[in-house]
């Protein structure tokens, strides 16, 4: 499976017609330790660039804007409890929402993963 | 945006070796935290001992006759009361009671004293003293010479017999003694802004880098930052100049005033009248948030729907396991317990209820070390 990143710093992994969306290990650490994480609404339809929710460090707080359009069919409700989860596996357990319904066309304005790695370069 | 010019410690490079990301705080460039985290570092505090770089810190040098009468009348908390090899914190105040810095004085002879002061209030601090103290004082800034570290949590008296100074020549809670680590002079006294058993050395700068490797060999020592600092210090409910404190906040207000004995002491200082001939209109207040989202600073407090303060200082307190928040409260709600609040964060109101000082309520800064 491909994963796709916006210069937002949001990941995108596609799984046949489902969206997995989530939080880039870059911003996790430039972050710190995740201590709340605000969760977007199953079954709400989101489109590119909306709120799906807030991720809270010791020290900061960033909006977390949805890298595709779509419905959400499920929320990581491990991250209540435990938001540290997002901080220890930004990219895998620490998703924050899954989605249907999504436009495959939209990924041709997200980054690759090798073109994200040369975007953060830019970013010093 | 113009670059700020930042300055350093003389440990900033053993910090970037180490891994930690640096910040600018009031004008100095500072580890916020290390490799490990705020949260790691945090706990590490309260259960075994954490080395802080505290030399931003501001230490000034007040001596000759007339100091103490001098002090006395210049600081809103008695000083030729003070015992000698005792601390005290203290508050600068301006003629309308307003805080211009809070600070710690150490009572060195009768009529020397070493006071310490925050980083970005360390200039005015300094004309302020020189302006108040008769001819025959002298007031010096010590600051570029001296190093300041913070050795804190439970295992810290440990460390320092490890170090070679006995047990019985540890200074007890809020006094200081002069001892000697690896051959350097040490002013070393129990003091601290963490909650935990804790000292803080003083010494020369030259040996700033010797000491924080010598301290930091110890398997049980760990670095930790501003961001830990800061965190500990929020959950035992200590102010921090610039947020709980200002030059228009007086230390009535920000929870002090028994400490000032303004009734019972008719003691005089700068501020003292306005103290004594008025109420404060707000309190600073301990507020427990419902879940674990946090409230900031300049975030709105709400009753009934109504604002009716503001927050000072709010994050998530990594030993509770909760969001708290020192908030400035009306006073006839300050000390409503039942009373639920809302905090509102400009995207969500969070619940909150009040909760007395400190947060945190397990801290070992006041234990008496066991005799062996």
């Amino acid at each position: 499976m491909t994963k796709y990143f916006s210069k937002t710093h949001e990941w995108v992994e596609i799984d046949g017609d489902d969206a997995t969306v989530g939080v880039s290990a870059y911003a996790t650490k430039e972050l710190g330790d995740i201590t709340y994480v605000e969760l977007p609404k199953e079954g709400s339809d989101v489109i590119v660039g909306d709120s799906l929710g807030v991720v809270e460090s010791v020290k900061a707080a960033s909006d977390v804007y949805s890298p595709i359009s779509g419905t959400i069919i499920a929320i990581n409700k491990n991250l209540d409890d435990d938001p540290g989860i997002v901080s220890n596996f930004p990219e895998s357990k620490g998703w924050i929402c899954k989605l249907d319904n999504i436009d495959l066309d939209e990924l041709e304005d997200l980054m690759t993963e090798e073109m994200y790695a040369k975007y953060l370069k830019t970013l010093g | 945006m113009s670059e700020e010019v930042l300055l350093e410690t003389p440990l900033a490079a053993e910090h970037v070796a180490l891994g930690a990301k640096m910040v600018p705080f009031a004008g100095w460039n500072m580890p916020v935290q290390y490799a490990d985290g705020i949260l790691a570092e945090h706990k590490h505090t309260r259960e075994a001992v954490s080395l802080f770089d505290i030399c931003h810190m501001g230490e000034l040098r007040v001596k000759g006759r007339g100091s103490a009468q001098a002090l006395d009348a210049a600081l809103a908390r008695g000083v030729a009361d003070q015992k000698i090899a005792s601390c005290r914190y203290n508050f600068l105040l301006n003629e309308k009671g307003g805080v211009i810095d809070d600070l710690i004085v150490y009572r060195i002879s009768e009529e020397e004293f070493f006071i310490v002061v925050n980083a970005a209030r360390r200039p005015v601090d300094f004309a302020e003293l020189a302006k108040r103290l008769p001819r025959e004082c002298t007031v010096s800034d010590e600051s570029d010479r001296t190093a300041k570290l913070d050795l804190q949590g439970p295992l810290s008296a440990g460390i320092l017999t490890e170090l070679g100074i006995p047990e019985d020549a540890l200074p007890a809670y809020y006094h200081f003694a002069d001892v000697k680590i690896d051959g350097v002079d040490v002013l070393l006294s129990r003091t601290g802004y963490t909650g935990e058993l804790g000292y803080e050395l003083y010494f020369h700068a030259e040996s700033a880098v010797g000491m924080w490797r010598r301290l930091l060999a110890f398997r049980d020592v760990k670095p930790a930052g501003l961001g830990a600092r800061d965190t500990l210090r929020l959950e035992m409910g200590y102010p921090l100049y610039g947020h709980e404190m200002n030059e228009s906040t007086t230390p009535v207000e920000a929870g002090f005033g028994a400490m000032l004995k303004l009734e019972e002491n008719p003691r005089k200082f700068i501020g003292s009248d306005v103290l004594r001939g008025s109420k404060p209109s707000r309190v600073l207040t301990g507020l427990l948030l419902e879940g674990r989202r946090a409230a900031r600073e300049g975030c709105a407090v709400l009753y009934g729907g109504d604002a009716v303060g503001k927050v000072a200082s709010g994050a998530f307190a990594p030993s509770l396991e909760r969001a708290v928040a020192m908030a400035y409260l009306p006073p006839e709600l300050a000390g409503d317990m039942d009373a639920v609040f809302e905090v509102d964060t400009g995207r969500v109101r969070i619940p909150a209820k009040i909760e007395p000082l400190p947060f945190y309520k397990e801290g070992t800064a006041r234990k008496k070390i066991k005799k062996t």
